[in-house]
């Protein structure tokens, strides 16, 4: 951007937030994407995978000529898990970057945190991992929010029916992240057993940073569960997974997604197979034929993905890829880089062939999220690959 | 059932950040400062064992040495560059100086070792030991052992050795020790070795029953220190105790009232035992406070 553009936005800004914040790159020749993910720090394998689904659809679509006539770059910053940082990121991708859709990484905390900012400064905010409900479901009046991923309301859903049918659970007991995403899914999960009709032995909460959550889990098992719902990232995930071993309890748990995130077997030990864990998608099994294709350009483009074990958050990759190739149809629609109309442009999207499925109508009014419980799979971990599960 | 485990749990646990806070004590009561880097120490000790013993594949016991040798070098360049130039100025700005070399070393791990949680395979952590209806890890009564052991050879060599008694003359006054041959100087530099080798012990320790990553020992930093005021910085018996105590207190709260009021109930244990015993629960008066 030259030194009189940029002087000219600052001048914009000056003379309204919402103007300028509405005032589209069209000058450039290319559009921008932003991407607020976590690129450091205990979740950093999450923001490359995300980052691997956003470049590879993105090299697609600029082999294609681009969105309305430009090249689409991607603009990447690092949130470090961290809400605080993650909206000082977003604000200086869409003020100073001037990015027409921010893309949002794994953690709930900080895509909540990021919400209200792009709802106020109507930039379309496409999540494509974290799950918690209110990201989508946020009860803005103008809602600029959209997901390619797993929602916590229906997640839940999914395992209190799938611990139903495959054990038959009577009183199940709940192992939570005290976070804000471990509280999404406490009241999800809640309301999801509550509906069934099956009571629940209790819920517990657990820390990052506990070495120990043997406690936690004793209260549960003397309160009589049968099962363990686990939410929690992949480090304490592996605590959890440890601390049964050490108690000698061999009880079914059926967990977010949370092991998907990293080195569960390395962490948790050889106990992480009976973990039986939620996806929205699994390179692994047989492959469709978009499915191949993909993962043969993802193994060129990244010479150091060799095996299946090697894409091990396979959501992150496939969410972003998705996402990326629905939001350019979006801007396509939407003809210009304006937020409101892009966000108008989500919701004329009518058809596209994905890697995850085949979306038709994937956004309404109503329902900002593109992917709904029949496209979840369970899987598990054998020796560090994600398999999947047949019930 | 309950009762036990929690006991198990909380022993278990609080020895750790016995063992940590241990660090504490050393340079306290030796120089008057603290090393606000020991939770980086901790995580450095893991991270180097792990570095020695997992992607070198050396025999353990070597990579042990190693990581507590690096991590007493550590220890002797916070000392030099972060604590010696502000307490010779009378200044309370290494307090700040640690906090940020803990910073820049966490930092600087996460660039070099890697940004995901690695697992730390032991022997010691793999079949539990069924005990008072519960499981523990062998590793688990290691650590209490070890720290224990620790807190009494630190008391012995600090109150009946001669070598014990230069150091803490030290603290009483600077000029005297001086004047009576002791080499104040290296006196301090190698309390803060001791300690962060100390704290890369705890790492070692900690690993298997934990994971791996920079971030690792920031907690534990802040809980041993916790431990450090609950039990007086000035007794080594002491710090550990109250390591140990604080480790119960978390797991009996966990136990009998529910996780989510641990967090709350522990610290709030610190502020109260600190009204009430304001040098700590085995400290001595008239020394002053950090």
């Amino acid at each position: 951007m030259s030194a009189t553009l940029r002087s000219l936005s600052r001048r914009a800004l000056l003379a309204g937030a919402a103007l300028a914040f509405s005032m589209p790159a069209f000058a450039d020749d290319t559009i921008k994407f932003g991407l607020v993910a976590a690129m450091s720090g205990q979740s950093a394998k999450s923001g490359e995978a995300i980052v691997r689904g956003l470049s590879l659809a993105l090299d697609e679509i600029n082999a294609k000529g681009g969105v309305l006539g430009k090249k689409v770059e991607l603009v990447i910053r690092d949130d470090e898990s961290n809400p605080a940082k993650g909206v000082v990121a977003a604000r200086e991708l869409v003020q100073r970057e001037k990015v027409a859709v921010l893309f949002g990484g794994l953690d709930t905390p900080v895509s909540m945190a990021i919400v209200p900012f792009a709802n106020q400064s109507k930039v379309p905010f496409m999540g494509v991992w974290a799950a918690g409900t209110a990201i989508t479901r946020n009860g803005a009046a103008d809602n600029y929010v959209f997901r390619v991923s797993a929602v916590d309301a229906l997640v839940d859903r999914a395992l209190v029916d799938y611990a139903m049918k495959k054990y038959a659970i009577k009183k199940p007991g709940m192992i939570l992240i005290n976070n804000p995403w471990g509280e999404s899914n406490e009241g999800g999960l809640k309301a999801a057993l509550g509906d069934k009709g099956v009571p629940f032995a209790g819920i517990e909460k657990f820390q990052d940073a506990d070495v120990d959550v043997v406690p936690q889990l004793t209260r549960l098992k003397d309160a009589g569960a049968d099962a363990l719902f686990l939410v929690a990232n992949v480090a304490p995930s592996s605590q959890v997974v440890k601390s049964l071993d050490r108690m000698g309890w061999n009880v079914p748990v059926v967990s977010h997604w949370g092991p998907a995130g990293g080195r569960f077997t390395e962490l948790a030990g050889p106990s992480a197979a009976k973990v039986h864990f939620i996806q929205t998608f699994s390179f692994a099994g047989k492959m469709s034929p978009k499915a191949e294709a993909v993962f043969e350009a993802l193994k060129k483009k990244y010479p150091e993905i060799k095996t299946l074990a090697d894409v091990t958050p396979a959501v992150g990759i496939a969410n972003a890829y998705d996402a990326m190739h629905l939001t350019a149809i979006a801007v396509e629609k939407a003809g210009s880089t304006d937020g409101t109309r892009i966000r108008d442009g989500f919701l004329a999207i009518d058809h596209y062939d994905g890697l995850i499925k085949s979306y038709d109508k994937p956004f309404t009014e109503q329902n900002h999220d593109a992917l709904s419980s029949g496209d979840y799979i369970f899987t598990h971990f054998v020796e560090g690959e994600i398999v999947p599960l047949t019930n | 059932m309950l009762l036990f485990s929690a006991i198990v749990s909380g022993v278990a646990v609080g020895s750790m950040y016995g063992l940590i806070a241990l660090g504490y004590h050393v340079t306290y009561v030796v120089s008057n400062t603290v090393n606000f880097a020991q939770g980086s120490s901790v995580m450095l000790g893991a991270v180097l064992g792990y570095v020695f013993a997992i992607r070198l594949g050396l025999p353990m016991p070597l990579a042990a040495g190693l990581a507590l040798l690096l991590c007493g070098l550590f220890g002797l360049v916070v000392e030099r560059a972060l604590v010696r130039p502000f307490a010779e100025r009378g200044s309370n700005a290494w307090l700040m100086a640690t906090v940020a070399g803990g910073i820049v070393v966490d930092n600087i791990v996460l660039f070099t070792f890697g940004k995901e949680p690695r697992g730390f395979p032991s022997l010691l952590a793999q079949k539990p030991i069924a005990i008072f209806g519960t499981g523990i890890f062998p590793l688990q009564l290691l650590i209490p052992l070890v720290g224990l052991g620790l807190a009494v050879i630190l008391q012995f060599a600090f109150q009946r050795t001669s070598r014990g008694k230069a150091l803490l003359a030290v603290v009483q006054n600077k000029r005297a020790a001086q004047l009576m041959g002791i080499n104040v100087k290296s006196a301090i530099a190698m309390s803060f070795a001791l300690s962060t080798a100390l704290a890369g012990l705890a790492g070692i320790l900690i690993a298997p029953l934990f994971s791996v990553q920079s971030d690792m020992g920031t907690l534990f930093g802040i809980k041993a220190f916790a431990a450090a005021i609950l039990g007086g910085l000035s007794s080594a018996w002491g710090v550990m105790l109250a390591g140990i105590l604080y480790g119960l207190i978390e797991a009996m709260v966990t136990s009998f009232a529910g996780s989510t009021y641990t967090q709350i109930a522990a610290f709030a244990v610190v502020i109260l035992a600190l009204a009430i015993r304001p040098n700590g629960l085995l400290g001595r008066a008239g020394t002053r406070k950090v």
